[in-house]
């Protein structure tokens, strides 16, 4: 009997250092792997990078100027069509909603969320780029605009649900109407939160590749207006990494690092925010 | 929450044409407005999902009236004489996922149940905190690293490894060109090892600690506590994240793309390049000529749809199960 | 301690005064007339036909054990209760002489104001918490709208102890504090009447008895209506006094007489401690 349990006993030990090693792999395979594109990505990252445009093949030099500024106006597109239709869903199923509708749209809200990126891209490629007969940026930014909409209204809706009812009762019993109360009190005390899940979807539809790869396009040059083809950073580093280049490798490495770099930086500012949310209260 | 919830049953509540009245009076006090104006922004959603599916489904005509079911087992991927089947992409989104799931689920679990029941707090909230970072980690950067690393690792000391000791197997047999499927298998594992670890960990933590200590209290050993208590209660939760996890992988475009080497074939072969859906539209879209061509992409693009609703689907049920009452053991 | 029983024993001296002399030289003028009120959640009932007046520009309690239903009364004066989906009300409520019911609803909340249990400032600034319904109701601004913040300050005790830091949040104040400024931004829009729902039941006994005292000089403003759990506390500041059981109007009369002599055993027997 005694040799039974001392077997079960190191058989748990065993298990907690399996298990330990299980989450150690995870995290250490990822970090490093991490690790090694901050190092390659800096190491050939320089200021003509961050604001040439592509040279022909063969010149040295030359950057990805434009393509960042097409990920900003890209996100810019996605920020203003899809942000208000997200803010005002959200506000609808936590202050409004009624009971068929609020499950009607939570479900399509999920539904749309597990949309595959590319089938995103083929839909904006049939409602967007066909009438208009050639790629855009709007045609990009819309692709990504509805993308930003599952993941605002799920942030939306939790952080106002989250405001104290009695705040709203506050409102209301001195006389505000319920719009009023719901603007003017708990919005605001929502914002902070709001505000950090916006930024969060931003930031995870800026790394998206494939629902750029026919709307927006690529472009070589600068892009002006809003109806014609743009670079932007994630499908220049799919073009550079997969050509023949070596030079374009190495601009893939650095725009990658750029990317990377801007996407876990607002990631981590937001969690920082976020953590500290709480206003202190005495008494 | 209507603010015309409460009602008096006396002479004030107006009837017929009153309503009508206050219902107007109600809409210049705004709060109606407010109402509609959410309303129809949040109808919004639900109008654009419609349209999606419409859109899918009316651009993949052609496919579905010429080849019809048949298109979905069919091998051919022949733009010349424009015959089309789904087959070798179905095959291959399917069996890249299933080595993702092999290689991740284990990982994801294992790392999950240290982290809920054995870590320090702040151990597990340190590197709960850094898996949740990498999974903000966008598909293009493991797409990089896919190539530049991963390849030519398995390329040369993996897959002669593997070949020498293991090429009994038909899985492990033929030539060696380092892009794959077990490339790609393996950088998705890479990408849905985080969403598994961390959907997990919420879900063991969830579980309340009356069971946890229910079970200790009668002798049992952390790990047997754990194993078989605090994981079968667990357990709806622990597959809806798998569930997720897989409907994430099967979706994934750019760093399969990148890694699998971009060819139509069924092979038994883990070291053959092949092709998944999400690849071969993201690779030919702009360069398919004619009409069935590019319709037989959006076909594709349909199927993927309707597979990952249905995975997403199941997954949030069986989430929902666990956080909600704990499954029945 | 003994500050505080003193300034209690002066303020029941005072009430006791002014009940005789109240008897005499007023007659009971109601500020609310309620006759036969029912109230339902749904399918369940939970005020059973009650009547009463509320004298104006007194201090009146409702006592009671929990979930008798006294708070439910409470929020059905400013309609309160309607925020809440399917409650049914029957009965009339008269304010002054009109049907709350046919009254507009900003407008009764505005006449009526309410503090509630758990101190709920905004988080906003201090200012802003007051300024709230004088910029909802309209007609405020620049210096006339500090003035109004001002004096609502003053007359709820708390300008001396914020008066330098009307800038900061609303949060950073204690909870004595911050129901004091609730009961400022009551006040700011003036109302006639004034609903504390066991307004120091989150507090310690020093901030409850600098709340008492400011109902005091309040009731010169406006008539008082407190739900209370403590029957010390009706006691101490009340002149009228209501006790519900089981969400029916028990007995209603004036606080000396309800704890000195009361008419219904039920009443008796919670004022003895009997149950509750």
């Amino acid at each position: 009997m005694r040799y039974r349990s001392i077997w079960r006993k190191t058989v748990s030990v065993l298990m907690l250092g399996v298990t330990g090693l299980c989450a150690l792999v995870t995290v250490s395979v990822l970090v490093l792997i991490l690790a090694y594109l901050a190092v390659k990505g800096w190491h050939d990252l320089s200021w003509s990078f961050l604001t040439q445009l592509p040279k022909p093949v063969g010149e040295a030099g030359g950057g990805m100027a434009n393509a960042i500024v097409g990920s900003g106006k890209l996100l810019l597109v996605a920020v203003v069509t899809g942000v208000p239709v997200g803010l005002m869903a959200g506000i609808y199923l936590a202050e409004f909603g009624g009971r068929t509708f609020s499950f009607m749209i939570r479900y399509t809200t999920d539904l749309l969320n597990g949309v595959p990126s590319i089938v995103m891209g083929i839909f904006i490629y049939t409602i967007v780029v066909l009438p208009m007969g050639h790629f855009s940026a709007l045609a990009g930014g819309l692709a990504l605009g509805v993308m930003l909409i599952p993941i605002v209204v799920r942030s939306t809706e939790e952080f106002l649900r989250a405001v104290p009812g009695t705040l709203l009762e506050g409102a209301l019993a001195l006389g505000a109407s319920r719009w009023r109360g719901v603007a003017t009190v708990v919005i605001p005390a929502a914002f902070r939160g709001i505000a950090t899940g916006v930024l969060l979807s931003l930031a995870r539809v800026a790394g998206e590749t494939a629902p750029l790869l026919f709307t927006s396009f690529s472009n070589r040059y600068w892009s002006p207006g809003w109806s014609q083809p743009i670079a932007s950073l994630p499908v220049m580093i799919y073009t550079y990494a997969i050509s023949p280049y070596r030079s374009w490798r190495q601009q893939a490495w650095a725009a990658g690092f750029v990317l990377l770099a801007l996407v876990l930086l607002v990631n981590i500012g937001a969690r920082v925010i976020l953590s500290r949310r709480h206003s202190v209260q005495r008494g | 929450m209507a603010t015309f919830a409460g009602t008096v049953t006396q002479a004030a509540r107006p009837q017929g044409p009153g309503r009508a009245r206050v219902f107007l009076k109600r809409l210049r006090s705004g709060d109606e407005v407010a109402h509609l104006i959410t309303l129809i922004f949040a109808l919004f959603i639900f109008l654009i999902t419609c349209l999606l599916v419409y859109e899918l489904y009316i651009h993949s005509t052609i496919p579905r009236q010429r080849f019809g079911w048949h298109f979905l087992v069919s091998r051919a991927w022949d733009p010349v004489f424009e015959h089309f089947g789904a087959l070798p992409f179905i095959y291959g989104t399917l069996v890249t996922s299933a080595i993702a799931l092999l290689i991740a689920v284990p990982l994801g679990v294992g790392g999950a149940i240290f982290l809920a029941e054995f870590a320090p707090t702040q151990i597990s909230d340190g590197l709960t905190f850094v898996v949740e970072l990498l999974a903000a980690v966008p598909s293009v950067i493991y797409g990089l690293l896919g190539i530049f690393i991963v390849v030519p690792l398995l390329r040369d000391p993996v897959d002669p490894f593997l070949q020498k000791h293991l090429g009994f197997l038909p899985l492990f047999q033929g030539p060696i060109y380092g892009v794959g499927f077990l490339a790609a298998g393996l950088v998705l594992a890479i990408m849905i090892v985080p969403f598994i670890l961390s959907i997990s960990r919420e879900v063991l933590l969830a579980v309340p600690s009356e069971q946890r200590e229910a079970a200790l209290a009668v002798g049992a050993t952390r790990w047997e506590s754990t194993w078989q208590v605090v994981v079968p209660y667990a357990r709806a939760g622990i597959l809806g994240s798998i569930f997720l996890a897989l409907a994430r992988a099967l979706g994934e475009t750019m760093a399969v793309t990148m890694v699998i080497g971009n060819t139509p074939q069924i092979s038994a072969s883990l070291f053959a390049p092949g092709y998944s859906i999400a690849a071969v539209i993201a690779n030919e879209f702009t360069e398919a000529t004619g009409p069935a061509y590019l319709q037989s992409l959006i076909a594709l693009g349909l199927v993927l749809f309707i597979l990952t609703i249905i995975l997403n689907g199941l997954a949030r049920l069986l989430i929902l199960a666990t956080t909600r009452k704990g499954t029945a053991h | 301690m003994g500050a505080v029983t003193n300034l209690s024993s002066m303020r029941s001296e005072a009430n006791r005064g002014e009940q005789i002399t109240g008897r005499l030289l007023r007659s009971f003028e109601p500020k609310f007339r309620v006759s036969h009120l029912n109230f339902y959640y749904g399918a369940v009932q939970a005020l059973h036909d009650i009547s009463l007046a509320i004298p104006q520009n007194q201090i009146t309690a409702l006592i009671g054990p929990s979930g008798c239903g006294k708070s439910t009364f409470l929020r059905t004066l400013n309609r309160m209760s309607e925020t809440i989906r399917h409650t049914r009300v029957e009965g009339e409520i008269l304010l002054g002489d009109e049907d709350i019911f046919s009254m507009d609803l900003v407008t009764l909340r505005r006449r009526v104001g309410m503090v509630f249990q758990k101190p709920n400032p905004f988080p906003k600034t201090i200012f802003d918490n007051v300024a709230y319904g004088l910029r909802v109701n309209g007609g405020y601004r620049g210096a006339a709208l500090a003035d109004a913040v001002e004096a609502s300050l003053r007359r709820a005790a708390l300008w001396d102890e914020v008066k330098d830091q009307l800038g900061k949040s609303a949060l950073a104040l204690s909870g004595g504090q911050q129901q004091r400024l609730c009961i400022a931004r009551a006040l700011a829009v003036n109302p006639e009447v004034l609903l504390l729902d066991e307004p120091c039941s989150a507090l310690d006994p020093i901030a409850t008895a600098k709340i008492e005292d400011l109902m005091f000089t309040l009731k010169e403003y406006c008539t008082i209506l407190i739900v209370t759990h403590s029957m010390q506390q009706a006691a101490r500041v009340s002149t009228h006094t209501g006790f519900f059981l089981l969400g029916k109007l028990i007995e209603f009369n004036e606080t000396d007489i309800l704890f000195k002599k009361p008419l219904r055993k039920e009443t008796e027997d919670y004022i003895t401690g009997r149950f509750g």
